[in-house]
């Protein structure tokens, strides 16, 4: 029964917001079915589609990871952009300043400094909530727009491409771009790989134990013998570190480069992929596929129903608002991601 | 010291005069262009923040400020823009701004939501519904135009300074000071800032926390659609995705750094508007390039560091974030 | 007949599992102070709330000055000139005397608070009362004597008929409390019934003119301080019969495991809780705590369990001493900790009863081979435990939330009893309580203390302490006033004792 219920309320939510989604088509004109049928058939229906949804998916899955990580221990992480952002702009400098080493040296360096300055965005709210008590959502929105500055700052200044009139940072070098892998985007490989060990370690390890007991009780956790400090810290880091490899991938794997006008947007879907799985690591995969798809194949609709791609955004906003609104959950109860949040004031 | 000096409650007052003074003694002419420019710049920073205040002293967090002025403006920008009627823009813009208000507090008043997510739940919604109903080739008919008072704008300084604006920018400021008064010398306000801090004692004084939050939470809704039509049909004069460009979440820091002072927000807001409008003085001048971005992020830093040197000093009012259960009282 | 002021006609109010109020009638009436004198847990808030609306009762009416009020309807209440000052203030601490006093009723002038009339009117509410107050200071500067006069305050300004202040005197200083039984021996002049609730002999004897006791939410004794003295007051508060008769034999004590050597402790408002503490507790004995709740029994047990700062004083086990503020290590040198707030710190109430029970101890083998939790070990000692401490539900994966008040602490129990332990520190353990699981979980005690552990108990149910322990102390004030030994413990020596008084 539990089990039902676990993946009945995502359903319904999904359900309504594509209903809601086929009447606004049909206020404007256009025909639902037909529309949703070249959404779904041009993401899922060729081998083409299919690796394209897969590669869209890709840092969703991390960014959604990144918020269930810290959902878990107790934490809403807001500040996923700022870090995906962080470790885009570090990864892409290291893609394109450090040169003479082989690919299989320099890529997992040019990752490996996504991944830090990532961590480091995300421990810096993790250590002001841990020692400070500031709240993590007032610093994470502060840190998001902070990086977003600094990136433009940089693509417009020190890592500008010479000769180029646009703000962006020199394309990396071959030498740390992520290779395809049977026409299969590796990075797809990697983030199942991840999802597939968060998950593991909330089942199985004791620090996954550790962090989540904290997530659900502090004092109990305290009484336990458990450092919340320490848990805060940690998850941030680790949250933190997945979205900045997340940026990473997408630019070593897609984008190519550092450019102001970087997919931030990839940090709010994680948020409502991290909730609509309702913070299970392994419900985030099927969450940032369909999102993937929807992305990817958004264009479709206009060719075939004349239908604005940007419909996806609604549906997609609507589906959050259903997922987390107790108007569903009102009869499926206990959504696990509301309950691990709690929320105080700013100032303490 | 400086833990002393940045907690005083005056300090964004004395730093903004401050900075300032020193300018208009070096040149008085450009310092009064710049000030003026400021007030451009701060004016829908400080109103965006006075919704949180509204929201945050009766104990509701309100992250969704951003997706207010964004859906308001938008909404503002067409219905001026197919009606040709600019008023007809800003009624609509401060309808919606009230309804994405009035979601607000259902969310968190009545579903007891956790405040967070309800407030992301309207930032995401804004950005859907917006980019889904977006048409390019829209045009305002006009913007509003710009009241010079007569008389007063000639006073030099001051005069282009407070006296030479569009009205939206008269009507912001007047209502910002009326906040200021409603909250701290009426009744209502009283009230708001006791529901905020215990709702247990407004609750037993015969108060209804409930009204007062869906009140306050709505009215502050209704400011917001109000700084969205400033923003389009005063300010820019026109509207595309993403609008907002983070103008609420600015707010917040703020708020924060104004203490929940609707003339702390201002000064606050002023000051940001005075550093950046000194930046792209300093630009065209080309005296001192400070690149664009570390003005754009004075506030964001001087929040984190002002939260983290004072922590538990910066007080917010006690209640926020906390649904109100009246059993427990 | 004169109507009288205030009227209860058979007032019934059911909890879950709980009686808290039992078909009870009283009358208030002008200018009459009426004492609702109980244990801890007896009902009296529970009845007073209900008054003023803000409990429900089941059953049974209201009346005020005739009136019927209707059940919960505080606006009834309060225009029918009730007021109540609560047990927790409703101040809000950061706004000042006169902002808080005028609060939902602001005298104004035009759209704003006319401040000089509000501050006149307290200045004059101040007088009319002989409560000095300052009408300029915030709330949160004052000292709780004072704070409780600005509640007062609050709700006098009303005009009200009838005033319920409920355990007033719990948070005041003897002479805060004797000027308290005196502002309101002038208020019942002036004509005001008074409605007071208190657990003090001593005040509602000094104060009332009719007592009404109540004992496991049934009234059973009206008296007056004329008829009536502390002891037969004793007596009757915390009854004659012993509910629960434990099972056990002879203690054999042995040596000293728990010793605590001058220790202070204070209370989460900063102010000394316990004061200079010195007990020992042998292997093989209960040693119990009877007091009346709020005399620093929580402030000693969090102490001695490493979850509160000692200020002073040290804690030993074996003569080793344990460390301050470290929970994990204090449990790990052998105390176990049954928590008086088990919903907040003895369990997770969404996680499974399996997890629950290996807390804090989840990392240790068998439960965890280094990294990787055991799921097999966690499994074979639930279903274990489920069994030896007669835990009702229907699996071991169920949350620990989802269980009764009864197997929810047994949950608790289990996983303290079950570890080696040389001293079991039991807080309130059957608060909340049903009846099978208090004997099942007494029973699980007393073979503790059977297997050489050193008990300490400590509990506001005076019946609880009598039964289980070898040795009873009281504790008064933070402190320790009497030791004595539990086979010939006189019920009504110990209800003095625990009210402050010299024997």
């Amino acid at each position: 029964m539990k089990y039902v219920r676990s993946w009945l309320l995502p359903v319904i939510a999904l359900a309504i917001a594509f209903a809601i989604g086929a009447l606004m088509m049909k206020l404007q004109g256009a025909n639902p079915l037909k529309a949703y049928e070249s959404l779904f058939s041009s993401a899922f229906g060729s081998s083409a589609g299919i690796s394209k949804t897969l590669g869209k998916a890709t840092p969703l899955i991390i960014s959604g990871l990144a918020v269930t990580i810290c959902l878990r221990a107790g934490l809403f992480n807001i500040g996923v952009q700022g870090q995906l952002l962080a470790g885009a702009l570090a990864s892409a400098w290291a893609g394109y300043a450090i040169h003479g080493l082989p690919l299989f040296i320099h890529l997992p360096i040019a990752l490996f400094f996504g991944t830090f300055f990532g961590a480091l965005t995300g421990i810096i709210a993790g250590a002001l909530k841990a020692y400070r008590g500031v709240h993590e959502v007032i610093t994470t929105i502060m840190l998001n727009s902070l990086v977003l500055q600094l990136g433009e700052y940089l693509a417009y200044g020190p890592f500008k491409e010479p000769g180029q009139q646009l703000a962006r940072t020199p394309e990396v070098l071959s030498s740390a771009k992520i290779p395809d892998l049977f026409g299969m985007p590796v990075g797809f490989f990697i983030a199942i790989t991840l999802a597939v060990i968060a998950w593991w370690i909330f089942k199985k390890t004791t620090s996954g134990f550790r962090l989540e007991t904290v997530g659900r009780n502090k004092n109990a956790a305290w009484y336990a013998g458990i450092s919340v400090k320490r848990s805060i810290l940690i998850s941030m880091f680790i949250g933190g570190g997945l979205a900045g490899l997340g940026g990473a991938i997408e630019t070593l794997g897609v984008v190519g480069r550092y450019e102001p006008a970087f997919n931030a947007g990839l940090g709010f879907d994680g948020i409502t992929i991290a909730l609509l799985g309702r913070a299970n690591p392994l419900a985030v995969i099927p969450g940032a596929i369909l999102f993937g798809g929807m992305r990817g194949a958004g264009g479709s609709m206009q060719f075939a129903a004349g239908v604005s791609p940007d419909i996806i955004d609604l549906i997609l906003a609507l589906v959050l608002f259903f997922v987390t609104a107790p108007l569903i959950g009102k009869w499926i109860k206990t959504v696990r991601g509301n309950e691990a949040i709690t929320t105080g004031g700013w100032g303490n | 010291m400086i833990k002393k000096y940045l907690g005083s409650r005056w300090s964004p007052f004395v730093a903004t005069f401050s900075v300032i003074l020193f300018f208009y003694l070096k040149d008085a002419l450009a310092t009064t262009s710049v000030v003026a420019t400021s007030i451009t710049f701060g004016l829908p920073l400080a109103m965006a923040a006075m919704v949180g205040i509204m929201c945050e002293r009766t104990g509701i967090v309100n992250i969704g400020i951003e997706g207010t002025l964004l859906v308001s403006s938008f909404i503002g920008f067409f219905v001026a823009s197919v009606s040709g009627n600019l008023l007809v823009g800003l009624f609509a813009a401060v309808c919606m701004g009230a309804v994405s208000g009035l979601l607000l507090a259902l969310l968190s008043v009545t579903w007891k939501m956790d405040q967070i997510i309800a407030g992301t739940i309207i930032n995401i919604l804004a950005t859907g519904l917006t980019s889904f109903f977006y048409k390019q080739g829209h045009t305002l008919p006009s913007t509003f135009p710009e009241i010079d008072i007569p008389g007063l704008s000639a006073i030099p300084f001051f005069g282009p300074v407070l006296f030479m604006h569009g009205p939206l920018t008269f009507l912001g400021f007047f209502l910002i000071l009326v906040l200021w008064v409603a909250l701290y010398f009426t009744p209502w306000g009283l009230r708001s800032r006791s529901v905020g801090e215990h709702p247990g004692s407004a609750d037993t004084a015969g108060v209804s926390v409930v009204r007062m939050r869906y009140l306050n939470v709505t009215i502050a809704g209704a400011f917001g659609g109000l700084t969205g039509a400033y923003l389009t049909l005063e300010l820019v004069g026109s509207w595309d995705r993403g609008f907002s460009a983070g103008r609420g979440f600015t707010a917040l820091a703020l708020m924060i750094f104004g203490r929940w002072n609707p003339l702390g927000a201002l000064a606050a807001a002023l000051f940001f508007g005075v550093a950046q409008a000194i930046t792209n003085q300093l630009m065209i001048t080309e005296v001192v390039t400070i690149p664009q971005q570390f003005t754009n992020m004075l506030p964001y830093v001087l929040t984190i560091l002002i939260l983290a040197i004072s922590a538990g000093k910066v007080r917010a009012p006690a209640a926020e974030g906390q649904p109100y259960e009246k059993e427990s009282a | 007949m004169k109507t009288p002021l205030l009227e209860l006609t058979n007032i019934t109010k059911k909890y879950p599992g709980v009686i808290a109020n039992e078909d009870i009638s009283l009358t208030v009436n002008k200018g009459e102070i009426v004492a609702l004198l109980g244990e801890n847990g007896a009902g009296k808030s529970t009845l007073v709330k209900a008054v003023f609306g803000l409990v429900r009762p089941d059953s049974g009416e209201i009346r005020i000055n005739g009136h019927l009020i209707a059940p919960g309807d505080t606006a009834g209440a309060i225009a029918h000139g009730v007021g109540m000052v609560h047990q927790h203030f409703q101040l809000v601490p950061v706004m000042s005397v006169t902002d808080n006093i005028i609060l939902g009723d602001e005298p104004t002038r035009g759209l704003f608070i006319n401040k000089r009339a509000a501050r006149a009117e307290v200045l004059a509410l101040s007088e009319k009362y002989g409560l000095q107050v300052d009408p300029d200071a915030i709330v949160e500067n004052l000292p709780v004597g004072m704070q409780q006069r600005i509640e007062i305050l609050k709700a006098l300004r009303k005009d009200v008929d009838l005033l319920i202040l409920d355990e007033p005197t719990a948070v005041l200083t003897p002479q805060e409390i004797d000027e308290l039984l005196n502002v309101i021996r002038n208020l019942a002049k002036s004509g005001v019934g008074v409605l007071f609730i208190s657990h003090k002999l001593r005040e509602v004897i000094a104060v009332a003119d009719r007592i009404v006791v109540l004992r496991n939410g049934k009234a059973v004794g009206i008296t007056t301080p004329k008829e009536s003295d502390e002891e037969s007051l004793a007596h009757l508060m915390v009854g004659r019969d012993v509910v629960l008769q434990v099972e056990k034999g002879e203690a054999k004590a042995k040596e000293v495991v728990l010793s605590i050597r001058n220790l202070h402790v204070n209370d989460d408002r900063k102010l000394t809780a316990v004061t200079g503490f010195d007990l020992d507790v042998h292997a093989g004995e209960i040693l119990g705590i009877a007091g009346v709740e709020g005399n620093g029994q929580r402030e000693l047990v969090e102490a001695i369990c490493g979850m509160r700062p000692r200020i002073k004083g040290s804690v030993l086990v074996s003569g080793v001493e344990t460390p301050d503020m470290h929970p994990r290590r204090v449990h790990a040198m052998g105390i176990s900790h049954i928590p008086e707030d088990r919903e907040k710190h003895g369990l997770v109430a969404s996680y499974s009863i399996e997890d629950n029970l290996v807390l804090n101890q989840f990392d240790q083998p068998p439960f965890a081979k280094g990294w990787i939790r055991n799921a097999y070990a966690l499994e074979s000692n639930a279903n274990t435990l489920v069994k030896e401490f007669d835990i009702r539900t229907p699996s071991i994966k169920t949350t620990a939330g989802a269980l009764s008040g009864g197997n929810k602490q047994k949950v608790v129990v289990a996983r303290e009893l079950s570890q080696k332990t040389k001293v079991v520190v039991a807080a309130q353990p059957t608060r909340g309580v049903d009846v099978g699981s208090i004997e099942f979980i007494h029973n699980q005690l007393v073979a503790a203390r059977d297997n050489g552990a050193a008990v300490l108990l400590v509990s506001a149910e005076l019946d609880e302490v009598l039964s289980l322990s070898d040795r009873i102390a009281v504790m008064f004030g933070g402190k320790i006033v009497a030791f004595l030994d539990g086979k010939d413990a006189d019920r009504a020596k110990i209800g003095r004792l625990m009210a402050g008084l010299s024997e």
